[in-house]
């Protein structure tokens, strides 16, 4: 590795010192914000509701009605969600989340976003061939099955309950959140029934 | 196909996919970015409007060139800057300067976190 750091390195660095002189800012306020994102802001949150709304129809109901208060009630970390919205899947209706202008996300429950979701690859192709586009990415659904493409904004965010996998009657609410994956609650990727 | 990075994998959600950072300094940008948020000094929705703009200059000049590698978190950076600039917390001219400053500095210097090269 080059002994130089790089533009962008040296830039974010004169940023953040400048900052720092004007007292906007301190490094333990960057750090602060790094370890929350890094130690409770993730999609185990997203799976934890998923898990719960697999196995209690009531409150799958309120998820779907108001997600919003629920992750206030939960107590989950991460400034995104003004408004969130669940989207439940079925045999019928598949749901997919983007943000096509940047890269809006419901941070609370599903961490940062991936690369790939802040691709122009992505955030455009989506919306315009979402069947082809999920095949490319390992999902291939039936021909019989819609699928809808939910556009976050700065306003509402999306998260995904994806359908509970057979085979999984004897598990758990725990063991269920472990097998939920943050691209399954993107709508990318289906839950796969453990081996 | 466009460059969109495909995967399939089921690994719990903790681990599942790849990095959201690819460099540390992607991550200390992030923080940042929320930090100012977080005490208030812009809203990310104001945040949103400049790193939309961004990202479009950004597509207008690359998309459809050979080879091109999406870069974000550049388009982060420059959305950080111009809002910095244009709340007058960091002048234009001042980051650039800085940005000399620690350019021309020895290496071996001292420094309080981590970025991505070696020493």
């Amino acid at each position: 590795m080059s002994d130089q750091p790089s533009p962008q390195s040296l830039r974010t660095e004169a940023i953040e010192t400048l900052l720092i002189e004007k007292k906007l800012l301190t490094s333990a306020d960057v750090d602060s914000v790094l370890t929350t994102f890094s130690e409770q802001v993730g999609p185990m949150n997203g799976a934890k509701l998923v898990a719960r709304a697999w196995v209690d129809e009531g409150f799958k109901a309120r998820l779907l009605e108001d997600a919003t208060t629920i992750i206030a009630e939960y107590g989950f970390e991460g400034g995104q969600v003004d408004k969130l919205i669940v989207k439940a899947c079925s045999e019928s209706v598949h749901h997919v989340v983007v943000c096509t202008l940047c890269s809006c996300y419901p941070w609370a429950v599903l961490g940062l976003p991936p690369r790939w979701y802040k691709d122009p690859g992505y955030r455009s192709r989506i919306v315009r061939e979402p069947r082809k586009v999920l095949t490319e990415m390992g999902l291939t659904l039936p021909e019989t099955t819609d699928i809808k493409v939910w556009d976050s904004s700065a306003e509402i965010r999306y998260m995904v309950l994806p359908l509970r996998p057979a085979g999984t009657e004897a598990l758990d609410e725990t063991a269920l959140a472990e097998l939920i994956t943050r691209d399954a609650m993107i709508g990318v990727a289906a839950i796969e029934t453990p081996s | 196909m466009s460059d969109l990075r495909l995967h399939g994998d089921t690994a719990p959600p903790m681990r599942n996919g790849e990095m959201v950072f690819e460099a540390p300094w992607q991550n200390r940008l992030f923080g940042i970015a929320e930090a100012m948020c977080q005490q208030g000094y812009f809203d990310r929705n104001t945040f949103r409007v400049y790193l939309i703009r961004a990202i479009a200059q950004w597509e207008a000049e690359n998309l459809g060139q050979p080879d091109h590698d999406y870069a974000y978190f550049d388009c982060f950076q420059v959305a950080l800057a111009e809002l910095l600039h244009d709340t007058a917390a960091i002048e234009a001219s001042v980051l650039e300067d800085r940005v000399l400053e620690l350019k021309a500095r020895p290496h071996g210097h001292d420094h309080s976190h981590d970025h991505d090269h070696d020493h």
